[in-house]
C-alpha cells in the first residue's frame, strides 16, 4: 500500500509548517470555503434587507459595510483562495512535478493571504467595516476609518497573491516533466499561466491605488483632494486597470477547470485544443485594454467610450470560441452526468447569459442606462456565481478524490446542484429587469410603489435556495470525511497526469518522473494498453523541501505592522516589520538543504481502475 | 431503457420551452411609467432603448444557437448506462472554428456601428440649449438655471420637447444623475464638469435617482424631474425670481419664520436667486417630497426636523434639537412656516 501525503498523524504543527503544495492547497481551500460562507452570510443579510421595501433590518451604514465586505470577501478572500487551492492541488500533478518551484514562498503566500483577510474582517469588531464598496472610490472612502482595514488587509493579502503568481509561473515554466511541451499542457495549467501573468500585472496597480488611499488617509497626502489639485477620476482609472483583469484572472482558471472536466466527463479530447489555448491568452491580453468600460458614465467623452466599448465587445469572440469548443467536445462524446459533470455542463448556459449581457453592457451608449443598476449586478453574478462558483464546485467534485482519497457523496451533490441552479437563477435573473426598471445598485432600501417589490422578494427567496445548497455542501464534506467511499486512482477515467498516480498521492507525487508522449498523456498511455506512465528516470532518492514555521511568523509580522499603521503606532509598525525582518534574516543565513525521501517500497499502485 | 430516457428528455424539453415562454411573458413587464428605462419618454432614453433592444435581439440569436447545440449535445451524447466504449477522439475542425470566430465579429460590427453613432449623438449638447447646472451634494440635488438666475433644489423643472443642456458637478463625493425614463446617467465628479442633454417628449413628473454609492443616504437620494409646458416653465421661473415670499398666514408660522431667520438662514436661502450651503427653500411648500423621498406633509417634515440622521443617515444638516437648541414646539412652528413657503 502506498503511503500518501495524508498518512502522517494529524498535527497542527504539521499544517502550520507545511510546504507541501497539496497541503497548502488544502489550507487555501478551507480558508476560502470559510470566507465563502462569511461572504454568503453577508449576501443573505443583503437579500433579507432588500426582501421588502423600506425594510429596517439593516440601516444604511450597516448595509454599506455588509455590502462592501460581501464584494471584498467574495473576490479577494473566497474566489481567489479557492482557485489558488485548485492551482496548488492540481498544477504540479498535471505537469508531472513533485512540488512548486518555491515551496517556502508558497507557504508565505498563503499566510500573507490568511492574515490579510483576518485583518480586513477584524474591522467588524474594531469600529466598523469599510463601507465605500469593494471599489473603495475616493473621495468617499476617505471619510471612513474602515477604509484603513481595507487598504492594509488587501496590501498584505495582495502581496501574498503576487508571490503565488510568481511561484506558479516559475513552476510551470521550469518544472514540467520531459515531453510536457507548452502545447501539451492541460487547459487548467494553461489558464493558471495566464491568470498568474494577469495577477503580476494587475495587482501592481492595485497596490498603487491602495498606497495612494493609504497615504491620503494616514499621512494627509492630497492625491484626491480636488481643492489641492487632486483628481478623483484618477483613482477610478487606477482601480479598474486592476479591477477588470481581476475578474478575468478569476474566470480564466474557471474556464480551465471546465475544459478539463468537460473533456473527462465526455471521454473525449478537448475540441480545438489549440484555439482554446489561444483564446485563453487572448482573453488575458484584451483584459488589460477594457478597464474604462466600468467608467462609461464618468464623462470620458464619446471617443474614449467608443474605443473601450468596441474593445470590450471583442472579448466576446475568444469567449465564444471557448463556449462552442466545450459544446463540440460533448458532441460525439459519451457525457457522464455525475455531480462534477452537472456543474460543468450547467456552467455553459449560465456563463453564456453572463457573457451576452456583457456584450450588451459594452454598448457604451446603452450602458448609460445599465451602468450601476441591478442589471450590472445580474450580469456579473451570472459570470461569477453561474461561472466561477459553478466551476469551483465542478472542480471540487472532480478533484476531491485525488486530493483526499475519498469520493464526495453523489446524491447529496446532485441535490445541491439542483438547489443551487434554481436558487441562483431565481436570485439573479429577475435582477436584469430590476435594473432596467430603474433600481440602482448598492441601495440599502427602496421605496414601495416603484414596481420593484415582487422582483426583490423573488430574488431574496432564491438566496435561501443557494444557502440551502451551500449547507448541503458542508454536510457533504463532513459526511465524506467521516465515512466517504474510498477513491480509486482514476475514478473518472481521466486524461491528465494527476490520474496516473495514487489517490491521495504520495508526498513526492511521482516516485519517478513520467515521460509525456502526447496531449492528455495518461489517456494516451491507457490507449496504448499501458497500465502506467513511461518513466524518465530509475527509482531513486527524492529531494524534498523541509517544513518551516518561518513563513507563518514572517506573515504574522506584516499583520502586526498593519495594525500599527491603522492605529498610527510607530511602535506597532516597527515591531511588525522587525518580526518580518528577523525572519527574513534567519531564512537568508540558515542553510536549508531539504531532505531526501526514499521511495523504496512506496511503488506506484499497479492496475488501473476503469470506472463506468 | 433507451426509450425511457428519451421520454425523460422530451419532458425536460417541454419544461425548457415553458421556461422560455415564462421568460418572454416576463419581458412583457416593462416596469413603472416615468421610472423605467423600458418605457422611454425622452429622446435619449428612446435611442438607448433602441440599442438595448438591438443588442438583446442579436444576443438572443447567439443564445438560441448555443442553447440548441447545447441541448442537442446533452440529449444525443448522454452516456447510456453500462456503455463504456471509447468515443472517437476528435482534434477539432478548422472550418467550424473559423465560422464561430467570424460570425461573432460580424455581430459585433452590427452592434458597434449604432453604438458609436448614438454615443456621439448623446454627447452632442447643442450650444444654444437652455442650461441647467446640476450640483450633487450628500444627499440632495441643486438645480441652477444660469440664464434666469434661478436656483432650486430636489425638483428640477424643464420644458417639454426642448433639448436641455445639463452641466453636472459634485460638491463632495462622486454621485451620478439618472432619470431612467428620460435618458441615461452621468456621474457628477468633484473635479470636472460633465455635460449631457435631456429632451422629454411628454409632460409629467419623472423619478430621478443617484446611482453612484455616496454614503449611507445613497439609496434615498432621489429627486424629481417636472416636465412642464414652455408657458408653465416660464411662469415658474417668474415666480422663482420674485424675491419676497408669501407672508406667514398664522402667528405660529410667523414664529417659525423668526426661528428660521435665527437658526436656519445661515445654510438655507429662501430667495430663489441665491445659492446657499444647504438646499434652497424657495417654494418648499410646492415640492413633492421632504428629504427627497418622503411625501411632503406636516408629519414627515416634523420627522425630518426632529432627527435628520434617522431619516437620512450621514447627511450633513445639524440636528435642530441637539445642535441648534430648538424644542418640539419650535419645530412645529418651523414646519408650519416651511410648508407655507409656496410660490405665488
Amino acid at each position: 500500500m502506498a503511503t500518501s501525503y495524508l498518512d502522517k498523524k494529524f498535527s497542527l504543527w504539521d499544517w502550520l509548517t507545511t510546504v507541501d503544495h497539496k497541503k497548502i492547497g488544502t489550507l487555501y481551500f478551507f480558508a476560502g470555503i470559510f470566507y465563502f460562507a462569511v461572504g454568503g452570510l453577508e449576501a443573505l443579510l443583503i437579500r433579507i434587507q432588500l426582501m421588502y421595501p423600506m425594510n429596517d433590518f439593516l440601516d444604511g451604514e450597516t448595509f454599506n459595510q455588509v455590502m462592501t465586505m460581501h464584494g471584498t470577501t467574495m473576490l479577494f478572500f473566497a474566489a481567489t483562495p479557492l482557485l489558488f487551492a485548485f492551482m496548488n492541488w492540481v498544477v504540479p500533478l498535471q505537469i508531472g512535478a513533485r512540488d512548486v518551484a518555491f515551496p517556502f514562498l508558497n507557504s508565505l503566500g498563503f499566510w500573507m493571504f490568511f492574515f490579510g483577510a483576518l485583518l480586513t474582517n477584524s474591522s467588524f469588531f474594531l469600529g466598523g467595516a469599510p463601507q465605500a464598496g469593494w471599489t473603495s472610490y475616493a473621495p468617499l472612502a476617505l471619510d471612513y476609518k474602515g477604509t484603513d482595514f481595507f487598504v492594509l488587509g488587501l496590501q498584505i493579502s495582495g502581496a501574498g497573491t503576487i508571490m503565488s503568481a510568481i511561484n506558479f509561473l516559475t513552476t510551470i515554466f521550469t518544472m514540467r516533466a520531459p515531453g510536457m511541451t507548452l502545447l501539451r499542457m492541460p487547459l487548467f495549467t494553461w489558464s493558471t499561466v495566464v491568470a498568474s501573468a494577469l495577477i503580476m500585472f494587475a495587482f501592481t496597480p492595485l497596490t498603487g491605488a491602495l498606497f495612494l488611499l493609504m497615504f491620503e488617509r494616514m499621512f494627509d497626502a492630497k492625491f484626491f483632494d480636488v481643492a489641492a489639485g487632486g483628481n478623483v477620476v484618477l483613482y477610478e482609472h487606477i482601480f479598474w486597470i486592476f479591477g477588470h483583469p481581476e475578474v478575468y484572472l478569476l474566470v480564466l482558471p474557471a474556464f480551465g477547470i471546465i475544459s478539463d472536466v468537460i473533456a473527462a466527463i465526455s471521454r473525449k479530447r478537448l475540441f480545438g485544443y489549440h484555439s482554446m489555448v489561444f483564446a485563453t491568452v487572448l482573453i488575458g491580453f484584451i483584459g488589460f485594454m477594457v478597464w474604462a468600460h466600468h467608467m462609461f458614465a464618468v464623462g470620458m467623452g464619446p471617443t474614449v467610450n467608443s474605443v473601450f466599448g468596441i474593445a470590450t465587445m471583442l472579448v466576446g469572440v475568444p469567449t465564444g470560441i471557448k463556449v462552442f469548443n466545450w459544446i463540440f467536445t460533448m458532441i460525439g462524446g459519451k457525457v457522464q452526468f455525475n455531480t462534477a459533470g452537472l456543474f460543468a455542463v450547467s456552467f455553459i448556459p449560465s456563463f453564456v447569459i453572463g457573457g451576452i449581457t456583457g456584450v450588451m453592457l459594452a454598448s457604451s451608449a446603452a450602458d448609460f442606462q445599465f451602468h450601476d443598476t441591478y442589471f450590472v449586478i445580474a450580469h456579473f453574478h451570472y459570470v461569477i456565481v453561474g461561472g466561477i462558483v459553478q466551476a469551483i464546485f465542478a472542480g471540487m467534485f472532480y478533484w476531491w478524490p485525488k486530493i483526499f482519497g475519498k469520493m464526495l457523496n453523489e446524491t447529496l451533490g446532485k441535490w445541491m446542484f439542483w438547489l443551487f441552479l434554481i436558487g441562483f437563477n431565481l436570485t439573479f435573473y429577475i435582477q436584469h429587469y430590476l435594473g432596467l426598471w430603474g433600481m440602482p445598485r448598492r441601495v440599502f432600501t427602496y421605496l414601495p410603489n416603484q414596481g420593484w417589490d415582487t422582483a426583490n422578494f423573488v430574488s431574496s427567496v432564491g438566496a435561501f435556495f443557494m444557502t440551502a445548497a451551500v449547507i448541503l455542501l458542508v454536510i457533504n464534506v463532513i459526511v465524506t470525511f467521516a465515512r466517504g467511499e474510498k477513491a480509486v486512482q482514476d475514478p473518472w477515467y481521466g486524461r491528465t497526469l494527476e490520474w496516473s498516480i495514487p489517490s491521495p498521492p504520495p508526498e513526492y507525487n511521482f516516485a519517478r518522473t513520467p515521460i509525456v508522449r502526447s496531449n492528455d498523456p495518461w489517456w494516451y498511455e491507457k490507449m496504448q494498453g499501458k497500465k502506467e506512465m513511461q518513466y524518465a528516470e530509475p527509482l531513486a532518492e527524492i529531494h524534498m523541501p523541509n517544513p518551516s514555521i518561518i513563513p507563518m511568523i514572517m506573515a504574522f509580522g506584516t499583520f502586526i505592522a498593519g495594525y500599527g499603521f491603522i492605529y498610527s503606532s510607530w511602535f506597532g509598525v516597527f515591531l511588525g516589520f522587525g518580526i518580518t525582518g528577523v525572519c527574513m534574516f534567519i531564512r537568508s543565513i540558515k542553510d536549508d538543504h531539504g531532505q531526501h525521501v526514499h521511495p523504496e517500497g512506496l511503488h506506484v499502485e499497479k492496475g488501473v481502475h476503469h470506472s463506468a | 431503457m433507451v426509450q425511457n430516457s428519451m421520454k425523460n428528455w422530451k419532458t425536460i424539453g417541454r419544461y425548457i420551452v415553458l421556461l422560455a415562454l415564462a421568460a418572454l411573458t416576463l419581458s412583457g413587464c416593462a416596469g413603472q411609467e416615468n421610472l423605467s428605462a423600458m418605457i422611454p419618454k425622452g429622446e435619449g432614453a428612446e435611442q438607448q432603448y433602441d440599442l438595448i433592444k438591438l443588442t438583446t435581439y442579436v444576443m438572443l440569436f447567439v443564445t438560441v444557437i448555443v442553447i440548441f447545440l447545447f441541448i442537442y449535445a446533452l440529449v444525443k451524447y448522454r452516456a447510456k448506462p453500462g456503455d463504456n466504449s471509447i468515443p472517437k477522439q476528435v482534434e477539432g475542425n478548422a472550418k467550424l472554428e473559423f465560422l464561430w470566430t467570424a460570425i461573432p465579429l460580424v455581430l459585433i460590427i452590427i452592434i458597434a456601428i449604432p453604438t458609436v453613432k448614438s454615443e456621439f449623438a448623446l454627447a452632442d449638447v447643442p450650444e444654444d440649449a437652455m442650461k441647467i447646472k446640476v450640483t450633487a451634494n450628500q444627499f440632495w440635488w441643486e438645480f441652477e438655471y444660469p440664464e434666469y438666475g434661478v436656483i432650486t433644489a430636489q425638483d428640477m423643472y424643464m420644458p417639454v420637447g426642448e433639448k436641455v443642456g445639463l452641466e453636472l458637478k459634485s460638491k463632495d463625493v462622486i454621485h451620478s444623475f439618472w432619470v431612467p425614463a428620460l435618458g441615461g446617467k452621468m456621474d457628477t465628479n468633484p473635479d470636472n464638469t460633465n455635460k449631457m442633454w435631456l429632451q422629454a417628449k411628454e409632460t409629467g413628473v419623472y423619478q430621478g435617482k443617484c446611482t453612484e454609492l455616496c454614503g449611507a443616504g445613497h439609496a434615498l437620494m432621489d429627486f424629481k424631474v417636472k416636465v412642464v409646458t414652455k408657458e408653465e416653465f416660464e411662469a415658474w421661473i417668474e415666480k422663482m425670481k420674485k424675491p419676497e415670499n408669501p407672508a406667514p398666514a398664522t402667528a405660529k408660522a410667523e414664529e417659525g419664520q423668526q426661528l428660521f431667520q435665527k437658526s436656519c438662514m445661515g445654510c438655507h436661502a429662501t430667495d430663489g436667486t441665491q445659492r446657499s450651503i444647504g438646499p434652497n427653500m424657495k417654494g418648499f411648500g410646492d415640492r413633492s417630497t421632504v428629504a427627497g423621498y418622503l411625501e411632503l406633509n406636516e408629519e414627515n417634515t416634523m420627522k425630518w426636523l426632529k432627527d435628520p440622521q434617522k431619516v437620512k443617515q450621514q447627511n450633513k444638516m445639524p440636528n435642530p434639537m441637539q445642535d441648534l437648541g430648538l424644542n418640539e414646539d419650535q419645530l412645529s412652528a418651523l414646519t408650519e412656516y416651511l410648508l407655507g413657503l409656496k410660490l405665488e
